[in-house]
C-alpha cells in the first residue's frame, strides 16, 4: 500500500502542534490590546467638526473660561453645548464675514443648532453626572486632558469602565481645591495623595465602597 | 484493554445467548468490516436521510428562533416576574443531565471493569458532547444581552471587573466547560485506533488523508497501545469526579437560592441520579433505532440493553427516593412556605405537571422490574422515552412551580410558554439529532478496537 503522507508530514504536524498554542494566545492578546488602541478608543484622534473650533485658540489664546460655553457643567449631569448665539456674542463683532464661520451664521439665521460630532460619549447605561465631579473637586483636565492645547478636540482618555474605576478607587489622586477645578494649569503644591485625602474628607466622599458600587453609576 | 476478565463473563457467555457481549459469529475481520463500512462504503439507508431531514428542519427552526430572539429579546418568551427562569433553564438542566451517561459509561464503568461498556461507549460519549453543546446554548440565549456572554469568564477586560465568584452561575461555567473539554479529549483519544482502521480501509484520497491526519500516525504498535491505555486510564480517572461534580454544581444554582423547594441539601445527589437516569434513557432512545437500522445486533446485544436498562432503573429508583424526601422535608421543615410548596406542587395551577411527572418518571419505569420489558427493544425504547419526558417535566416542576408562588402572595404569578419557547426546545432536539446523524455518517459509532479485543480474547480462550 502506498504511503499517504510524505516523511515531512510528521515535522509539519509537530510544528503546527507547537505553534498552535502560541498563535492562539497571541491572537487573544492581540484582541485584548486592540481594546486599548486608538482604533477602538479614539484616544488622541482629532474628530472632524462642522466648524473647526479650536479650544487652544479660545482657552489658551483668549483665556475664555470653560463655563462661558459649557454653562450647565456645575449644576447638571450634562456640561452643555453652547448655542450659536453664544458664539455670536463675539462673532457678531469680530470675524463677521469669515468664511470659516459661515455655518455658525447660517445656524443663527435658520435657528437650527450646529450638529457637532460628539467626542466624549459614554454608554447609555452609565449615569455620569458632571456636576457632582465638579463639586467634589475633580478638575476638567483629569478626564478631558489639556483641552487648551487641542486645535481640534480629541479624547484624552479611554472613558472605559476600568479607567473610571481607577479613579473611583483612588479619588485622592485626582482631587484638587474646588477653586482650581477649571484651571488646566494647576499643579499640587505638596504631596497630591496627602492633600487629596484631606480634600476627599472635606468634600464629603464617604467611602470607597460607596463610589465603586455598581449602583454608583448603573441604576 | 488488559483488564482482568470478569468471572461472570466466562460463565454466562457459554451458558446463555442473551448474555453475550459480541455475537459468536463475529470475527476480527467481520467486526472491522461491518462497522467501518457504515461510514466508508454502504449507501445510507432512507432512514438516515428522512431522520436527518426532519432533524435538520428542526435545527433551521432553532436558528430562526434564535435570530428572532437576538433581534427582539427575551420578551418573545413566556418569562416575566416572578418566573424569570423559564424554558431556557429547564432545557439547560435537561440537556446537561442527558450529557451525563457518556462519561459515566466511559469513565466509571471502565474503572469498574464493566466489559459491557465497550460496544456502547463511543456513541454514548458522542451523545454526551452533543447534549452538552445543546445545554451550553441555553444559558447564553437566556442572557438579556447574549452577545456579551464572555463577561462571565474571568479575563482581563476594559471594565476592570471579575465575575462574581460567589455565584453558582459562575461555577456552572467552569463545571460545564471542564466537562465538555475532558469529554471531548476522552472521546477523541478513544477514537484514535479506530480512525487508523478507517484510514487503512478508506478508498478515496480525501478520506485517506482526512482519517490519516486525525489518526495522528497511529500504527497499532505495542508501544502505541501501552501509551494509549495509560492515557485512557488517566483520563478515566480525571473524568470520574466530573460525572458527579457537574450536575452537583448545576444543582447549586437552585440550592444556594432561598426559594421554597430549591433550598435543600439533597439537591446535588438528587440531581446527579436524575442526570444519569435521563442520560441512559437518551442513550437507549438513540441506540435502539440505530442498532435496528444498521443491523448491529451482533455487537450491541440484548445483554447491553439489559445492563443499560438496569442502570437506568436503579438511578430511577434513587430519583423516586428524592421525590419522597422532597415531600418529607417540605413537611418536616415546619416552614409554612416549604409546606405550602408541597401542596402547591400537587394541587396548584401546575398540579397536573407534577402528577404527570410521577406517572412518566416513576410509575411507568416500574415496568423494568420485568425481564421481558428490559430485553424487548421496543418496550425498552418506550420506557426510555417516557423517562426523557419525565426528566424534562421534573425540571419544569422544580423551576416553574417554585418560582411562581414564593413568599409574598402579592408577587405570585402564572407562567405560560410561548410558541418561541417550544420552537427553541424542539429546535435544540433537532440540533442534537442532526449532530448524532452526522456523527453516525462520518465516524465509526462502535469502537472496533474494543470489539476486536473481546473477539480476540474469546479466540485465545477457545484455542
Amino acid at each position: 500500500m502506498a504511503q499517504i503522507f510524505s516523511p515531512g508530514a510528521n515535522t509539519l504536524f509537530r510544528t503546527i502542534l507547537v505553534l498552535t498554542p502560541f498563535l492562539l494566545v497571541g491572537a487573544l492578546f492581540g484582541l485584548y490590546r486592540f481594546n486599548y488602541s486608538p482604533w477602538q478608543t479614539q484616544v488622541g484622534v482629532p474628530r472632524d467638526q462642522p466648524v473647526p473650533f479650536s479650544h487652544q485658540h479660545h482657552v489658551a489664546g483668549l483665556g475664555i473660561d470653560c463655563r462661558y460655553c459649557h454653562t450647565s457643567v456645575e449644576k447638571s449631569a450634562f456640561a452643555g453645548m453652547p448655542s450659536s448665539a453664544t458664539c455670536m456674542t463675539c462673532h457678531s463683532q469680530i470675524w463677521t464675514q469669515a468664511p470659516i464661520l459661515a455655518t455658525v451664521r447660517e445656524s443663527l439665521a435658520t435657528d437650527l443648532p450646529i450638529r457637532w460630532t460628539r467626542v466624549h460619549q459614554v454608554a447609555d447605561y452609565v449615569y455620569f453626572d458632571h456636576s457632582v465631579h465638579i463639586q467634589k473637586g475633580v478638575g476638567c483636565v483629569s478626564c478631558h486632558g489639556r483641552v487648551d492645547q487641542m486645535p481640534i478636540t480629541w479624547k484624552a482618555n479611554t472613558l472605559q469602565m476600568g479607567w473610571c474605576l481607577e479613579c473611583h478607587k483612588h479619588p485622592e489622586r485626582a482631587l484638587r481645591p474646588r477653586s482650581e477645578v477649571f484651571n488646566l494649569n494647576w499643579k499640587p503644591t505638596g504631596d497630591q495623595n496627602v492633600e487629596g485625602s484631606t480634600l476627599a474628607k472635606q468634600a464629603g466622599i464617604k467611602s470607597i465602597q460607596e463610589i465603586i458600587d455598581c449602583t454608583a453609576c448603573h441604576r | 484493554m488488559s483488564s482482568p476478565k470478569l468471572v461472570e463473563d466466562k460463565v454466562v457467555e457459554s451458558s446463555n445467548s442473551s448474555h453475550v457481549l459480541v455475537s459468536p459469529d463475529e470475527t476480527l475481520e467481520s467486526a472491522s468490516a461491518k462497522i467501518s463500512s457504515i461510514v466508508l462504503e454502504r449507501k445510507h439507508p432512507p432512514f438516515w436521510w428522512v431522520s436527518f431531514a426532519i432533524a435538520f428542519a428542526l435545527l433551521m427552526g432553532l436558528l430562526y428562533g434564535i435570530t428572532i430572539l437576538f433581534a427582539i429579546g427575551v420578551g418573545i418568551w413566556g418569562i416575566d416576574i416572578p418566573v424569570a427562569w423559564g424554558f431556557a433553564i429547564v432545557n439547560f438542566v435537561w440537556w446537561i443531565g442527558i450529557g451525563h451517561a457518556g462519561t459515566f459509561i466511559s469513565a466509571i464503568l471502565l474503572l469498574l471493569l464493566q466489559k459491557w461498556r465497550n460496544s456502547i461507549n463511543r456513541l454514548a460519549e458522542a451523545m454526551t458532547l452533543f447534549a452538552v453543546a445543546c445545554a451550553g446554548l441555553f444559558p447564553l440565549l437566556h442572557l438579556g444581552r447574549p452577545w456579551t456572554f464572555f463577561w462571565i469568564l474571568p479575563y482581563p477586560n476594559t471594565m476592570g471587573l471579575w465575575p462574581q465568584f460567589r455565584s453558582p452561575l459562575v461555577w456552572d461555567v467552569f463545571a460545564v466547560c471542564t466537562y465538555f473539554t475532558v469529554s471531548l479529549i476522552f472521546w477523541y483519544i478513544g477514537l484514535i485506533p479506530d480512525l487508523a482502521t478507517m484510514r487503512d480501509r478508506a478508498r478515496t484520497r480525501l478520506s485517506k488523508v482526512g482519517f490519516g491526519i486525525i489518526s495522528l500516525g497511529w500504527r497499532g504498535s505495542a508501544i502505541h497501545w501501552k501509551h494509549f491505555q495509560t492515557v485512557y486510564l488517566i483520563l478515566a480517572g480525571l473524568s470520574t469526579p466530573l460525572v458527579l461534580s457537574v450536575h452537583s454544581v448545576v444543582s447549586t444554582d437552585f440550592a444556594v437560592a432561598n426559594i421554597p423547594g430549591w433550598h435543600t441539601t439533597i439537591f446535588p445527589p438528587f440531581f446527579v441520579a436524575g442526570a444519569i437516569y435521563s442520560g441512559f434513557a437518551m442513550v437507549l432512545n438513540i441506540m435502539i433505532p440505530l442498532r435496528y437500522v444498521y443491523r448491529l445486533e451482533s455487537v450491541i446485544t440484548e445483554r447491553h440493553l439489559n445492563c443499560m436498562a438496569g442502570v437506568m432503573f436503579a438511578t430511577g429508583l434513587m430519583v423516586g427516593y428524592g421525590y419522597i424526601m422532597e415531600t418529607f422535608t417540605g413537611w418536616y421543615s415546619g416552614d409554612i412556605y416549604e409546606q405550602y410548596l408541597v401542596i402547591n406542587r400537587a394541587i396548584g395551577p401546575y398540579g397536573w405537571t407534577y402528577w404527570l411527572l410521577l406517572l412518566v418518571n416513576i410509575v411507568i419505569p416500574q415496568a423494568l422490574w420485568f425481564r421481558r420489558i428490559r430485553s424487548n427493544p421496543v418496550s425498552l425504547f418506550c420506557v426510555a422515552l417516557s423517562v426523557n419526558v419525565g426528566m424534562w417535566l421534573e425540571r419544569f416542576v422544580i423551576i416553574i412551580v417554585s418560582l411562581h408562588r414564593d413568599f409574598l402572595t402579592s408577587s405570585w404569578g402564572i407562567y405560560a410558554p410561548t410558541g418561541w419557547d417550544w420552537l427553541i426546545l424542539f429546535g435544540s432536539v433537532g440540533l442534537f439529532v442532526s449532530l448524532v446523524f452526522l456523527f453516525v455518517r462520518f465516524l465509526p459509532m462502535i469502537p472496533m478496537s474494543e470489539i476486536k479485543e473481546i473477539v480476540a480474547e474469546r479466540e485465545e480462550e477457545a484455542a
